[in-house]
């Protein structure tokens, strides 16, 4: 994997903790290396694919992704990684990307001002939303609920989502999702559109229940159920007969 | 032929007739009258309430810039329509309880008449039919009858000449694009333009031609308007970097991408929506219109879905202060097909 | 004691004027004496509707019609169709200060700064998709029940050219808001009209006036959505309900009803109120739907951009069948002599809907021709007693099912972890498979429920008292039916196979036996063959001569066993069985 030069120091500040590296280490062997290498050279298998592919470049920021979302260790083979409950808890997965940080340079685990929302104007808001729509809601959907992609892969919906989490797969593109540079979707890009997200996920539901965000597929599955469903429930009432009356003679 | 209006003979079983009519507790139960009338008048006056509501919350509720929301709900909406809502929904009720359980119920019966006109009704209206065209006299004067139906004809063609300028004839417009030699390629919404080290392995930029965000001397944009809308749903691009060694290009387009970087039309070939989602390992990309899928990585060529033809492929280069340029337009047509699209 | 004199009587001085008796008198005399509306009333108010519930599913759609009119009238003063650039001002943050068309920038107003707005912009949403459903499920009660048969096949006509107009109606009415979801439907709306062969660029360029989306294909749109196409509705729902009442209602079979009447309730005051009463009920589940239910945030969508698209792209529900057939249908396209022929579009986007349309609106009469039907029919049939007409909307169903699920492919793929490639491939052969087996399966479950009926008929009906015989085998004994459930089974035509005309007319003319008269024949026989008629008098009566006789024989077991029947708690004097 090709590597931007990252800003150096959060990098190597990891890298150079050699505490932590051998720490990282030592979880690596255990949990990572029967995929990945003891090297984390990646292990390729004798028809040409791939257990798990080479992490030398890939950065700690893929690491604190990836483990800090849960999404690795992968739980069963398949043709995306899900995400799941984290397995590594904050300390051990600083660790692992500390080792994997110290095989090569590669993207850095972001500083929290670089996904603050302080300092946002809504011109910040709106320039991210152009950015959203642009970049991102072809795969994840206008609403971030999520998408299709061709066989059996999927964009995963980006609500309840750390914002953390958020700038650093724009950063380093895990699996098929493709990787937004700095250099092309700046950092205050990256945290305009992470506000724009977050101001989806706080701001109210103005007409309602969002019926989860899918457009119109879900709307008309309720206008049918709901709507429909409960209108023949009406009429079947109307044309209901009444209850007779056991007493009384023939009217 | 059987009147259609008798009963078929060799029926098993004659019609019983009207069952008796059995009265509903209402009919005979003072008490139960008396209760089922409080309900419908309930309703009725629960329905006057709500809609009373309904005025009390479009004052009450604020929208704009400062929404009042109710469990994470819009709170103007969901209490105009929830008072709204149940205003109109007793009165439906009300007026069907009473139907159901107080109107009388017996039930009537009303005898069909036939659909079909009487017989002597026909003639009359046959015979005035006759006597009026016979006065015409439509029948023994061909020429009138053909002029006459060609003049009406005729008039067609002023109702279709007339909408001819509904719109400009196509020209070459659907041939043609903004891209031109030497024009830089931006990334879309920041509209700054792109060096090939700013372009990591996987990566996808959604980029426009650089005349999209172009100011003139008073600073307005060159283009702007539907203008920009029209140009956009043409020139629209995207940009993917991969492995030199994963891209099989055609012979003529070794030299249209740079160091792994290849610019496509990000216009589907099928009904032209706008395509990103790109796969960085497979190379494939996908359009959520209709699902068609092509390969980046063999000339966009199409993998499955209902695309005809691969997406066109711009070729770029890069100038003398090191941006990504277009070597010249696309190549051919971009975007959906049409009949006048011939290889 | 004074004697009175009788008052002069006002009526004997006044001339041709009767005393008015009462203010509703009054103001009805005024009304007739200018308008003459006692002759049509006194037919009208007192005229009888049948009851059932299945026959208010059209009144969904006629009240779903006002609705739409009501909400309408409300959006249009405050929609503004145009598509001039504005920069938006308004109080959604997220939009603010972005250039975008007038028709957006309005509906946001409308969204946000029109109080009701929101509300009555999800209230027209939901009504329109109502509306449309309603008339799918009309038209399928409609269809199994037989109702458009002569004489009303004219109003079925009307009916699918109302589903028709409606789906063009709803389409053109959402795109008015111009936005990205919207937008991208008119995209595809431009791409199949630019893949018509010889007009198409021609077509697209007059529909947008230029290249799309230039700046006229929303206003366009609006007349067309508030004039043109309602005007055209209202004309067609007057003449379907003028038939309606023309006609009068179809009704079941049933006691005290024939092909001559109509039993039921009538206008004044039952079915005033339950058909008014409806009307409030639909306003007001809609309402509650619009409080309730978010539909088209057209906030979160922004304003349409030819580069811009979301994932999970779809047109309203009534268009997901055409959606979902453009989806599925492989990539084929032809290049003939500089030409370019696109399969992949026109045959799922054009040839498909038309065929199918056609089909439907065409129905009675290829049933009609196909059974040699002539009479009138005002009584309805049950779907099982024609089989073919019940399973060949089934199929249709299913194809149109299936076609559902292509349009939403993605989303279902998503939702419920599929490969999307697996499932169109799996699409591609269903639509074809599907209806053919969903026709065969329904065909016969049919005939089985006709000979239930019989069975029922002859035999009576299963009581759940299981009998055993002396030899041990064991039977469930049957009750005979009432005589009103035994009248409603029998209560339909019998069939009529369609065969051959042989022999010469009067004037020595053979009969027509040309080969379209032989494939008519076949289906007739197909299409009644396996049809179980209703018995004749004769077998009717020996069967309930039987069925008297097994009663006779069991009527010492009138009550359930006890268990106690012959350990001497029970006499057992008189009794065949324990006769050693």
């Amino acid at each position: 994997m090709y590597a931007v030069l990252a800003p150096a120091t959060a990098q190597d500040e990891l890298a150079a903790d050699e505490a932590l590296v051998s720490q990282g280490r030592e979880l690596f062997l255990v949990g990572c290396a029967s995929c990945h290498g003891k090297n984390a050279e990646g292990i390729i298998t004798q028809d040409n694919t791939q257990y798990g592919p080479s992490l030398v470049g890939v950065g700690a920021a893929a690491v604190d992704f990836q483990v800090g979302t849960g999404r690795m260790p992968l739980a069963q083979p398949g043709v995306q990684a899900e995400r799941k409950p984290p397995v590594y808890n904050e300390e051990e997965t600083r660790a692992l990307a500390a080792f994997v940080a110290s095989l090569g340079p590669g993207p850095a685990i972001p500083e929290a001002e670089k996904y603050s929302m302080e300092g946002v104007d809504n011109e910040a808001l709106v320039r991210g939303g152009q950015f959203f729509l642009t970049n991102c809601t072809a795969c994840h959907n206008f609403a971030g609920a999520g998408g299709a992609l061709p066989g059996g892969k999927y964009a995963p919906p980006l609500t309840g989502v750390d914002p953390k989490y958020m700038y650093e797969a724009m950063l380093t593109g895990p699996q098929q999702m493709p990787v937004f540079s700095d250099a092309v979707i700046t950092p205050e890009d990256k945290r305009d559109i992470i506000a724009y997200i977050a101001s989806l996920e706080e701001g109210p539901s103005y007409g309602g229940f969002a019926l989860g965000s899918w457009g119109p597929v879900s709307e008309g599955m309720f206008a049918w159920l709901v709507g429909i469903g409960s209108l023949v429930g009406f009429a079947v009432w109307i044309g209901a007969h009444s209850t007779r009356s056991k007493k009384g003679g023939r009217a | 032929m059987v009147d259609p209006h008798l009963p078929v003979p060799g029926d098993p079983i004659d019609n019983p007739g009207l069952p008796h009519h059995e009265p509903r507790p209402t009919d005979v139960d003072p008490a139960a009258e008396k209760r089922a009338e409080r309900q419908v008048a309930a309703m009725f006056g629960l329905s006057a309430i709500c809609a009373l509501l309904f005025c009390v919350a479009y004052f009450a509720f604020d929208i704009g810039e400062e929404t009042d929301t109710f469990m994470g709900l819009g709170a103007s909406n969901l209490f105009l329509g929830l008072s709204l809502g149940f205003a109109l929904l007793l009165i439906g009720m009300g007026a069907i309880q009473w139907a159901r359980k107080l109107m009388r119920d017996h039930e009537i019966v009303e005898m069909r008449h036939p659909v079909a006109s009487s017989e002597p009704d026909r003639t009359e209206a046959l015979a005035a039919l006759t006597q009026g065209t016979a006065d015409s006299g439509i029948a023994r004067r061909p020429l009138i009858r053909n002029s006459l139906l060609g003049a009406v004809a005729m008039l067609g063609l002023p109702a279709v000449v007339a909408l001819r300028d509904l719109g400009p004839l196509p020209g070459d417009a659907l041939e043609r694009t903004v891209w031109r030699k030497g024009m830089r390629i931006v990334n879309d919404v920041a509209g700054t333009p792109i060096k090939p080290d700013q372009v990591e392995i996987g990566q996808l930029i959604n980029a426009e031609p650089a005349v999209f965000f172009a100011t003139d001397e008073e600073g307005e944009p060159v283009i702007e308007g539907h203008e920009l809308q029209a140009e956009k749903a043409k020139a629209a691009v995207i940009l993917v970097r991969m492995q030199p060694e994963d891209i099989n290009p055609f012979p003529a387009r070794e030299n249209w991408g740079v160091d792994g970087i290849l610019c496509y039309s990000k216009i589907c070939t099928h009904v032209g929506c706008p395509i990103s989602l790109y796969e960085q390992q497979t190379h494939h990309v996908l359009c959520p219109c209709h699902q068609s899928t092509f390969d980046l990585a063999n000339n966009a060529r199409v993998l499955f879905g209902p695309a005809a033809r691969p997406l066109p492929q711009l070729p770029i280069s890069v100038d003398d202060e090191g941006y990504l340029i277009a070597q010249s337009g696309f190549e051919e047509p971009v975007g959906p097909s049409f009949w006048e699209r011939g290889e | 004691m004074t004697p009175s004199f009788p008052k002069p009587r006002k009526s004997a001085r006044t001339a041709a004027k009767p005393a008015k008796k009462s203010k509703v008198g009054g103001a009805a005399e005024w009304a007739d004496e200018r308008l003459g509306l006692a002759t049509m009333a006194k037919k009208n108010i007192r005229k009888v509707f049948p009851d059932h519930w299945s026959f208010m599913l059209g009144e969904i759609a006629l009240w779903s019609f006002v609705v739409l009119l009501l909400t309408g009238v409300f959006l249009t003063f405050w929609f503004k169709p145009s598509m001039a650039e504005v920069t938006y001002m308004g109080s959604y943050d997220q939009l603010r200060g972005l250039h975008m068309s007038e028709a957006y920038a309005s509906t946001l107003d409308i969204s946000f700064d029109v109080r009701g707005g929101l509300l009555m912009r999800q209230m027209h949403h939901w009504s329109a998709m109502l509306f449309i459903a309603a008339m799918f499920v009309h038209l399928m009660r409609v269809f199994f029940t037989g109702a458009f048969r002569k004489p009303r096949e004219l109003n079925w006509v009307i009916g699918g050219t109302l589903l028709i107009l409606g789906m063009v109606e709803g389409f053109s009415g959402y795109s008015l808001p111009d936005d990205l979801l919207s937008g991208t439907g008119l995209r595809f709306a431009d791409g199949l009209v630019k893949a018509t062969p010889v007009v198409g660029t021609y077509m697209s360029f007059f529909l947008f006036g230029g290249e799309f989306p230039g700046d006229d294909i929303v206003p366009r749109l609006f007349t067309v959505h508030v004039l043109l196409l309602p005007g055209l509705l209202l004309a067609l729902i007057g003449a379907h309900m003028l038939l309606l009442v023309y006609h009068k209602h179809t009704q079941w079979p049933g006691p005290g009803r024939t092909e001559k009447n109509v039993v039921g309730f009538p206008m004044l005051p039952v079915y005033a109120a339950k058909a008014g009463g409806f009307f409030f009920i639909v306003f007001g589940v809609t309402a509650l739907m619009g409080a309730l239910l978010t539909i088209n945030p057209i906030w979160q969508y922004g304003p349409y951009d030819p580069s811009k698209v979301t994932a999970g792209s779809q047109p309203d529900w009534y268009m997901g069948v055409a959606e979902g057939l453009v989806r599925i249908m492989p990539g084929w396209e032809t290049e003939l002599w500089g030409y370019t022929l696109s399969w992949n579009l026109f045959i799922p986007g054009q040839l498909m809907p038309g065929v199918i349309f056609g089909l439907v609106l065409m129905y009675p009469f290829i049933e009609a021709w196909i059974t040699g039907d002539k009479r009138d029919h005002h009584l309805l049939q049950r779907p099982r007693n024609a089989p073919n007409r019940t399973a060949f909307l089934v199929a249709v169903m299913t194809f149109y099912a299936f076609g559902w699920i292509a349009g939403g492919n993605d989303v279902l793929a998503v939702i419920f972890n599929m490969s999307l490639n697996q499932l169109i491939i799996f699409l591609r052969i269903a639509i074809f498979v599907g209806p053919v087996i969903a026709f065969i399966i329904t065909r016969r479950w049919c005939i089985s429920l006709q000979r239930q009926d019989e069975e029922t008929l002859l035999h009576g009906y299963e009581t759940g008292i299981i009998m055993r015989s002396p030899d041990g085998s064991y039977s469930e004994r049957h009750l005979p039916i009432s005589a009103d459930t035994a009248y409603t089974l029998t209560a339909r035509d019998r069939d009529e196979v369609y065969e051959l005309p042989a022999g010469t007319d009067g004037n020595g003319v053979a009969a027509p036996r040309g080969p379209i008269h032989k494939v008519r024949s076949k289906l007739s026989r197909f299409w009644f063959g396996s049809n179980v008629q209703k018995p004749t008098r004769e077998e009717l009566e020996a069967a309930q001569h039987h069925a008297d006789h097994e009663l006779a024989l069991h009527a010492a077991e009138a009550h359930p066993a006890d268990g106690h029947q012959y350990d001497g708690r029970n006499d057992i004097a008189g009794d065949e069985l324990r006769k050693h």
